[in-house]
């Protein structure tokens, strides 16, 4: 059974709906550590140590978040500066985060027809998380497709649900520690079939 | 029996503690204590102590003078010219109906009139050692009650000039008599009552200056020394040099010591007075208390019970009617005016003073002022007892009765949360939480700013949170956070111990004073401290290393990372050693030593590089020196 750490950063949650519905599912369950950054720091004083050590003790690593200005959130990046240390995460002996899997849950407001190349964003979401892929593979780590939420905008009470459910799902997955190479595929883990049966 | 030092000495030292520490175990005040202490070791009872009880008193009057001196010292100037209308306003209607009505009470008694006015002249005077006393202990000195009760002390300090003054005039063959009473000759004695206005202004003048120019350079050379004993000396020095210049002059020590202290309020050495003279000041204190109940003439009172009973009780019931009108002159509220009445209803020290005086000028006749000392005395002890009895009995009816007033299903519906004192610390905190929409029921023990915060919308309720009915009453059982806010560390120690005994299931959110009540409270195994000193330093440390250069970004993560540091040697400081209930002197000394220590763990720790990652300067060395490259 792989542990799963999902480090959850949103500097608005009490208003987010699409996220507490997504977040109740999964919150206490087995073999999860949910972590709210925000609620955790609110000083933005990143505990270096303590969150080495949860890296240390977990397999999978969520960063969980909306997508602000196509990134993510400041403190999920304060984090990232603070805790991938050089000499630790990377560089000469970094290699502490090697061979553990990675990857992004986002929401956005916009819808997935409006992040590509003909919509008003321009760009796919899988390319803006390109930052976020380079970390993980600086630091050896395996990055999956992202788990998006999308349109929350505009999105209905059900879809929501369904998309709770599908988390809950994925993490189970995850938790039986989920083939590799089936899912580089696709472009969201959303997408593939061990979810959508 | 008597007559050894020593063994004096050990009597009174023993009659003390065995006294007081009973009565403060009953919850009674330390002044109870120390008077029954007196009666009992004096000459009526077991009679350690004989007739020089009296020069006892004489000497431990002293301890008034410290105790008005450690107040000035509280009171800024600025903050003394504020009070001068409540001083004079207040004061005066008590000083003048009390002496008005008194005067024709003893007329009616069939007194001369010499002697009636004399006697008037006693009444009117309250006991600043008791009354002062009394609302320290309790802690009440801020409170409306505590002002009020003072400003008319103070008038009363300087009105007795006057008094003292005019009693020649009263004398029937007044040069002899003055030359007999070597006490109270003084330089100004024989000048017309106008010049010795103006004298009286005079010194007070030389106070203000030499506090000034003299001896704050004084203090600060003493100080150069590094010898502490010297620093002691010196304020001894200053009380007994400013009391010896208003005796020269005519005029009462403990008022030129109150004086004194207004003027060194803003020195720097106020907290090093403040921390020296303290024990001092106990001690003769408790000392005067105790000279006081032995000096009660039992003999008296066998001889005439009906007589001294009568005036005492017409006595306090006199006073205390005048006390409760001219607290409702200026508008007190019902248990604030009850407390004036009733701490401030004794006649009191410097009646010892002009009864004396006046015998020896022969207004007075021997068993009239015998009988008059004894029931200066008694008052003394008795309105102590009344006003416990007043605290006990009455005030929890009227203070539980004003929250009750408003209907009674908006306590019992009983918001979650509990704030006890909204002084500036507890109202910043119902401010932020009332911007969040959280009403918290809140307790205060002064009732003038119950009622004014209740003008503005505030849910606050008047009364001692350290009383289980009223924290019933306020819904303590379904609460679930309990903030105790109150100035008195003493008084949150008392609450705090309370709701853990009783109410385990509440959460209780402290105020520290400091660090040294914050250990108290981790000893009681209260988590959540809050110390006020801790952040607002640091925060004007930090501005200071701003202004030198260092970035603010570094410095707030650099306060962040003391904070955790220094809450962390907090706790395991308070381990090291339990810390109980000490007194002044050893906490001076403690506070030193722990000072020290939390130094010397600052030196081992240096200067802290702890921001590992942004190191750009880290990564550079760890590369080989050929792979740098020219990058233009």
């Amino acid at each position: 059974m792989k542990k799963i750490l999902v480090l959850f950063s949103h500097p608005n949650f009490e208003k987010s709906r699409a996220n507490s519905i997504l977040i109740d599912k999964i919150k206490d369950k087995e073999g999860v550590t949910f972590h709210d950054l925000y609620e955790c720091y609110p000083d933005f004083n990143v505990d270096v140590a303590a969150e080495k050590e949860l890296l240390n003790s977990h397999d999978v690593i969520i960063w969980h978040h909306p997508l602000y200005w196509y990134s993510c959130p400041p403190l999920m990046k304060q984090w990232m500066d603070m805790v991938l240390e050089f000499g630790w995460a990377y560089g000469p002996n970094g290699n502490a985060l090697y061979g553990k899997k990675c990857l992004n849950v986002i929401t956005t407001g916009g819808t997935r027809a409006v992040y590509c190349k003909e919509g008003t964003n321009s760009f796919s979401v899988n390319e803006f998380l390109r930052p976020f892929e380079q970390t993980a593979n600086l630091c050896g780590m395996y990055y999956y497709p992202p788990f998006t939420v999308m349109g929350t905008h505009k999105i209905d009470e059900e879809s929501l649900h369904n998309h709770a459910h599908k988390y809950n799902n994925l993490l189970d997955l995850l938790k039986q520690d989920l083939a590799l190479e089936e899912i580089t595929k696709f472009s969201f883990i959303n997408d593939i079939p061990q979810l959508n049966t | 029996m008597t007559g050894s030092i020593l063994f004096e000495a050990i009597v009174f030292l023993l009659g003390a503690i065995i006294c007081v520490s009973i009565a403060k175990r009953l919850g009674l005040s330390s002044v109870l204590g120390y008077l029954f202490a007196g009666v009992l070791i004096g000459p009526y009872v077991l009679g350690f102590i004989g007739q020089e009880g009296e020069d006892i008193l004489h000497f431990a009057e002293f301890g008034v003078v410290m105790m008005l001196f450690l107040i000035g010292l509280e009171i800024e100037p600025k903050n003394f010219w504020k009070m001068r209308k409540t001083i004079v306003g207040m004061g005066g209607l008590q000083v003048a109906c009390t002496m008005l009505i008194s005067y024709f009470l003893f007329s009616l008694l069939g007194f001369e009139w010499k002697v009636a006015l004399t006697f008037s002249m006693a009444v009117a005077l309250s006991s600043t050692a008791i009354a002062l006393q009394t609302i320290k202990e309790k802690g009440l000195l801020n409170t409306t009650f505590g002002a009020s009760s003072f400003s008319i002390l103070l008038f009363q300090d300087i009105i007795v000039i006057f008094m003292l003054g005019a009693l020649p005039l009263l004398a029937n063959t007044s040069k002899t008599a003055v030359e007999q009473t070597s006490d109270h000759t003084n330089l100004l004695q024989n000048l017309p009552l106008g010049l010795q206005t103006l004298a009286i202004l005079g010194s007070v003048v030389v106070i203000i200056i030499a506090g000034k120019y003299l001896i704050v350079p004084m203090l600060r050379k003493v100080a150069k020394t590094g010898v502490r004993e010297l620093l002691i000396a010196a304020a001894l020095l200053i009380v007994f040099g400013i009391s010896f210049l208003m005796e020269l002059v005519g005029l009462s020590p403990a008022l030129g010591a109150f004086l004194g202290g207004v003027v060194l309020s803003n020195s720097e050495f106020k907290h090093e007075l403040e921390s020296t003279l303290e024990p001092f000041k106990n001690l003769l204190l408790g000392l005067f208390f105790m000279a006081v109940g032995a000096s009660i003439n039992f003999l008296v009172i066998a001889k005439s019970p009906f007589t001294v009973g009568g005036i005492l009780l017409a006595v306090i019931v006199l006073k205390a009617l005048v006390l409760y009108v001219t607290a409702t002159v200026f508008k007190l509220k019902l248990n604030q005016k009850l407390q004036l009445t009733f701490t401030l209803s004794q006649i009191g020290e410097f009646a010892f003073v002009l009864l004396s005086f006046a015998f020896s000028l022969h207004i007075l006749e021997q068993n009239q002022l015998d009988i008059m000392l004894v029931v200066t005395a008694l008052t003394m002890t008795v309105t102590p007892i009344i006003g416990m009895l007043n605290e006990r009995l009455l005030l929890p009816r009227l203070g539980t009765k004003e929250s009750i007033k408003r209907p009674m299903d908006h306590i019992a519906k009983s918001q979650k949360i509990i704030l006890v004192g909204f002084g500036h610390f507890g109202s910043t905190i119902g401010r932020f939480l009332r911007t969040h929409g959280v009403e918290a029921t809140i307790l205060d023990h002064d009732s003038n700013r119950v009622d004014f915060l209740r003008k503005m919308g505030f849910e606050v309720y008047y009364g001692d949170a350290t009383r289980t009915d009223l924290l019933e009453s306020a819904g303590i059982a379904e609460a679930n956070i309990l903030i105790c806010a109150m100035d008195n560390p003493d008084v949150i120690k008392k609450l705090a111990k309370t709701v853990k005994e009783n109410y385990p299931q509440v959460k209780l959110m402290v105020r520290a004073k400091n660090r040294y009540a914050a250990y108290e409270f981790l000893n009681m195994e209260i988590d959540h401290i809050y110390r006020e000193s801790l952040e607002t330093s640091l925060k004007l440390a930090s501005e200071v290393l701003s202004q030198m250069g260092f970035r603010r970004y570094t410095l707030q993560r650099q306060i962040q990372n003391f904070i955790k540091y220094d809450e962390d040697s907090l706790r395991r400081l308070s381990k090291e050693k339990k810390i109980g209930d000490d007194s002044y002197i050893f906490k001076a000394r403690k506070e030193l030593e722990q000072q020290e220590k939390l130094l010397e763990q600052d030196f081992k720790r240096g200067i802290v590089e702890f921001d590992n990652h942004w190191d750009a300067e880290k990564i550079r060395k760890s590369l080989n020196k050929n792979e740098i490259v020219k990058n233009v």
